[in-house]
């Protein structure tokens, strides 16, 4: 879930836009040219992922993905998520200049915080890899539910009650998130296990 | 599959100096942003609305964007006024909800401000095509390799979106409907995994492509940029109504 612009505080918008620098810098310097190309297709793979629509009982949610993205890229997700949200922002107008850092840290931090846990257990193999993809999926997820409620929340106690929803809001598509990147990794580890050894090799993609 | 109705055109807007209108919409974005009083938010309003007028868009995509933003607007205006806070003045009361003035003043104040930014966005950003934002953004001192990130995956969306749908049209030929059971997901999940292996091998084959074309690692752009007198004129007039906003934000909050 995005946040609008103008919705929250100066302290917010700027305590996340300097985290997301961090996040940023820290990304990119481990980003090399050989693996920028990787990285730029498979963020487009990952906006497009976005857009797939899945249901959730009556309700109908589109994918996050935003764990998968944290386990293949590592701190390469912080480059990649925020090129896709200023894309989101450019081609749909979700979101904006102002909010793009914050909901950069929202989505990314969790996601590669989820990925720094999991990859031991997915490095495993077998029951411990499949244990490991939900966790990451669904941590990610949560994660990200949490920041953007604490967002909103820290911004304005009348927030406080859109954020718990936002919060609760959250809590079925962790589920189904952490189920589909579970699915994902068993099938990019039978279809493209390299995809995932580089992965989880500490070499970050390509 | 992804279109960009606003790009195209032949305004005033569309017609100044790309880096001079990311600049000024980053300017004024933090400015409009910041703002605590309504006459403040309001007159970033008024303004916003003035450069969408200029840049004249097709109505129909913006009335769409428009109702798209204001749908979280809207999430907001559901819960906030009805919340509790503190001891603020209670406007009314049916049984478990209640109606406060401070609820009311913040969901407001944050309407109008979140339209002005859209609004801002759409007149300065969204008029320019994607690669020449990127181009633009090259020029004010974004990282290079962000902007090879940002031109990349714009360039890829695209192709990667097509192959989505070419996945999902063979799903469908073969009867797959989506419903909530294990079997949807796994499809979801399998579509998802196979996009990201042909990404993957894709990515290779480009990067192989361009090291054979001579690439090492810098990015030329053959578009340059040229800043006219109007550009400067337009930054200006710009600038003093972000001063002009921030004093009326100031004497609302302080001296009023």
């Amino acid at each position: 879930m995005h946040i609008s612009e103008g919705v929250l505080s100066p302290a917010v918008l700027y305590g996340g836009a300097a985290l997301a620098c961090v996040g940023l810098g820290l990304g990119l310097r481990k980003l090399d040219y050989d693996k920028l190309m990787t990285v730029a297709i498979l963020s487009a793979a990952f906006f497009v992922g976005s857009l797939i629509h899945v249901p959730i009982g009556p309700a109908n949610a589109h994918l996050i993905v935003n764990g998968l993205l944290g386990l293949l890229l590592g701190w390469a997700a912080f480059p990649s998520i925020f090129v896709a949200l200023l894309l989101q922002a450019v081609l749909f107008q979700f979101g904006g200049l102002t909010v793009l850092g914050v909901n950069t840290v929202n989505m990314a931090l969790p996601a590669v915080l989820a990925a720094l846990l999991c990859r031991p257990l997915i490095a495993r193999g077998g029951k411990a890899r499949m244990l490991g993809a939900f966790l990451c999926g669904a941590l990610s997820v949560a994660g990200a539910g949490l920041c953007t409620a604490l967002a909103l929340a820290l911004t304005d106690e009348g927030f406080v009650q859109a954020a718990q929803m936002l919060l609760l809001a959250h809590v079925p598509v962790m589920v189904v998130e952490g189920g589909i990147t579970l699915l994902t990794v068993g099938f990019l580890a039978k279809v493209q296990p390299e995809l995932l050894h580089n992965a989880l090799g500490g070499r970050e993609c390509a | 599959m992804f279109d960009e109705p606003f790009a195209a055109g032949t305004s005033l807007i569309h017609s100044l100096d790309p880096r001079i209108r990311l600049g000024v919409a980053v300017a004024c974005s933090i400015v409009c942003s910041i703002v605590h009083s309504l006459p403040a938010a309001l007159l970033a309003l008024g303004a916003a609305l003035v450069l969408v007028c200029l840049s004249r868009p097709p109505l129909r995509p913006l009335l769409r964007r428009m109702a798209v933003v204001n749908i979280f607007i809207l999430f907001l205006w559901l819960t906030v006024p009805l919340s509790q806070q503190g001891n603020t003045p209670v406007l009314a009361s049916y049984g478990f909800f209640v109606l406060t003035q401070q609820g009311l003043d913040l969901c407001l104040l944050v309407t109008v401000k979140s339209n002005a930014l859209v609004l801002l966005f759409l007149a300065l950003v969204a008029t320019m095509p994607t690669p020449t934002l990127g181009h633009a953004m090259a020029q004010l001192a974004v990282p290079n390799k962000l902007v090879f990130l940002f031109l990349f995956t714009y360039r890829y969306v695209h192709v990667i979106g097509e192959e989505w749908q070419r996945l999902h049209n063979a799903a469908r030929l073969r009867g797959f409907s989506p419903r909530n059971n294990l079997h949807t997901y796994r499809v979801a999940g399998y579509i998802l995994g196979m996009v990201l292996v042909r990404s993957y091998e894709r990515a290779h084959r480009v990067y192989e492509a361009m090291l054979l074309r001579g690439f090492n690692g810098r990015f030329t752009s053959v578009s340059t940029f040229q800043a006219a007198p109007r550009d400067a004129l337009f930054c200006c007039t710009a600038l003093t109504t972000c001063v002009l906003i921030m004093a009326v934000d100031y004497w609302e909050i302080f001296c009023v």
